[in-house]
């Protein structure tokens, strides 16, 4: 027998799309964060899973809870934004960050790497570690930002499942490691806490890359996999801010299957190392 | 459904979702897509997450149609067969474009089948033909049913002739599909397509 379409269907696919939209608009109204450029698929989809999370049938009732009940916010945003990362995620980047771009690093006498969108902070202990290893740390100053201030105080913390190390431990080897990753960590009680000295070198701030702006002038960049969260004008917003955070002829990572190439911002950068997506500011003519 | 009911219907995009025993079956089937076929093919299949997919490499010596890895933000090129890279989800938006996540796993997986399918329901609808192959996981039932729910048309091997038959047996469970085919009619199919 021939599927017809189901109007039903079709009908329920309509009515998601408008509550969508509505609970989209109330949180920005209610709580100044802005969502409505953030790519439309994998945040809908976050969407539909949050729904049954919060014991509701529809997105209507969750945004009832939304607007009159202060605790469900919080519990929210961490369901739309709270992103499972590795250290060392995808070691050749870390490697081609020794191999090309710690050499240019080193000419600077002090240092500012911003890694934008650092989630519970696995990037920027990464990069912490190995600038540490490269003997830069000492003079060098992390921004993480992210627009979650709940992920921020666990990225602070710094604290993670002792489970989740010998991952960890397999990609710091892998990126060119010069020392153990268990220097940097304490483990107790099923848990890895990590040091203060790196910590003593990261500032965790609250940023959005979707409504703030520039706040320092800094010589890297480092945003992974964030910008495929966002729709293209959303990208060309936060590729702006890193054009004009970053110094003349500064660093830029980006996700290893994020590009520039559908961005307005592409002509302000050139290509450094394409396998592993590090592009450099190009001077402003 | 016969075949000729299928090349009536105006198919647009084709998502195919696979597991264990996946490349021999797509083997199979993709070489069968027409030089001159103007569907978007979108693939996943489990694989390691901890290294880059050889699957362009191998599929493009073998498919008349341009097989790429997908990119984020991409616009769907009409005539291409598009494998969702290691370790990230392929999602499909309005317009339409490609978009990767690196969200959480879905049935121990990324990519994920249901996070595909369920994407490209909602954008081609009616449109779509999900196909879901051998595998040892659950992964893509849930896909195929949102598939089926949004009017598109839905395909499952027959689970005789899968190398692991859980993945179809699943899919089967949860929707009846428009046809259950083995490998040989499935590459019928798409040859079929326009």
């Amino acid at each position: 027998m021939d599927a017809e379409i189901d109007p039903s269907s079709a009908a329920a696919a309509r009515r998601f799309d408008i509550e969508f939209q509505l609970l989209i608009d109330a949180i920005y109204h209610l709580y100044h964060y802005d969502f409505r450029n953030y790519a439309q698929a994998s945040l809908r989809r976050r969407l539909k899973t949050a729904v049954g999370r919060f014991h509701c049938e529809t997105v209507s009732q969750l945004q009832d809870r939304l607007m009159r009940e202060p605790q469900v916010f919080p519990a929210l945003l961490d369901h739309l934004t709270v992103q499972v990362s590795e250290m060392f995620r995808d070691p050749s980047y870390y490697r081609s960050l020794r191999e090309h771009v710690v050499p240019l690093l080193r000419t600077y006498p002090s240092l500012k790497v911003w890694v934008a969108g650092c989630s519970a902070g696995e990037e920027a202990y990464s990069l912490a570690i190995l600038l540490r290893e490269e003997g830069l740390l000492p003079r060098t100053l992390i921004y993480a930002t992210d627009i979650n201030p709940h992920t921020l105080q666990r990225a602070e913390a710094g604290i993670y499942p002792i489970d989740r190390i010998a991952g960890f431990t397999l990609n710091h080897r892998d990126s060119g490691a010069t020392s153990s990753l268990s220097d940097y960590y304490t483990a107790a009680y099923g848990w890895a806490i990590f040091d203060k000295a790196l910590k003593d070198h990261i500032v965790f701030s609250d940023h959005s890359l979707a409504t703030d702006s520039v706040f320092a002038e800094v010589q890297m960049v480092s945003c992974r996999n964030v910008l495929i969260y966002f729709n293209q004008d959303l990208q060309d917003r936060a590729l702006g801010l890193f054009r004009d955070s970053l110094c003349r002829n500064g660093f830029l990572g980006i996700g290893s299957k994020e590009s520039l190439r559908f961005s307005s911002q592409a002509d302000a950068f050139e290509i450094l190392v394409r396998a592993d997506r590090i592009y450099r500011k190009i001077a402003a003519i | 459904m016969n075949l000729a009911a299928v090349v009536r219907r105006n198919i647009e995009a084709v998502v195919i979702g696979a597991s264990a025993g996946g490349i021999q079956a797509l083997s199979e089937i993709l070489p069968a897509l027409a030089p001159d076929a103007t569907v978007a093919v979108f693939v996943v299949i489990h694989l390691p997450r901890d290294r880059p997919s050889l699957l362009v490499e191998v599929f493009s010596r073998r498919c008349a149609l341009r097989v790429r890895e997908a990119e984020d933000k991409e616009p769907v090129m009409a005539g291409t067969v598009y494998f969702a890279p290691a370790n990230y989800h392929l999602l499909l938006e309005e317009g339409p474009h490609l978009a990767l996540s690196a969200d959480d796993l879905v049935h121990h997986a990324r990519p994920a089948i249901d996070v595909l399918f369920e994407s490209a329901a909602e954008v081609y609808r009616e449109r779509l033909l999900g196909i879901i192959l051998t595998g040892a996981n659950e992964d893509g039932a849930d896909g195929l049913a949102a598939v089926h729910d949004a009017g598109g048309m839905t395909v499952v091997q027959e689970p005789q002739s899968a190398y692991s038959s859980l993945m179809v047996l699943s899919a089967l469970a949860r929707r009846s599909p428009d046809l259950v085919l083995p490998l040989g009619g499935i590459a019928e199919l798409l040859r079929s397509l326009n």
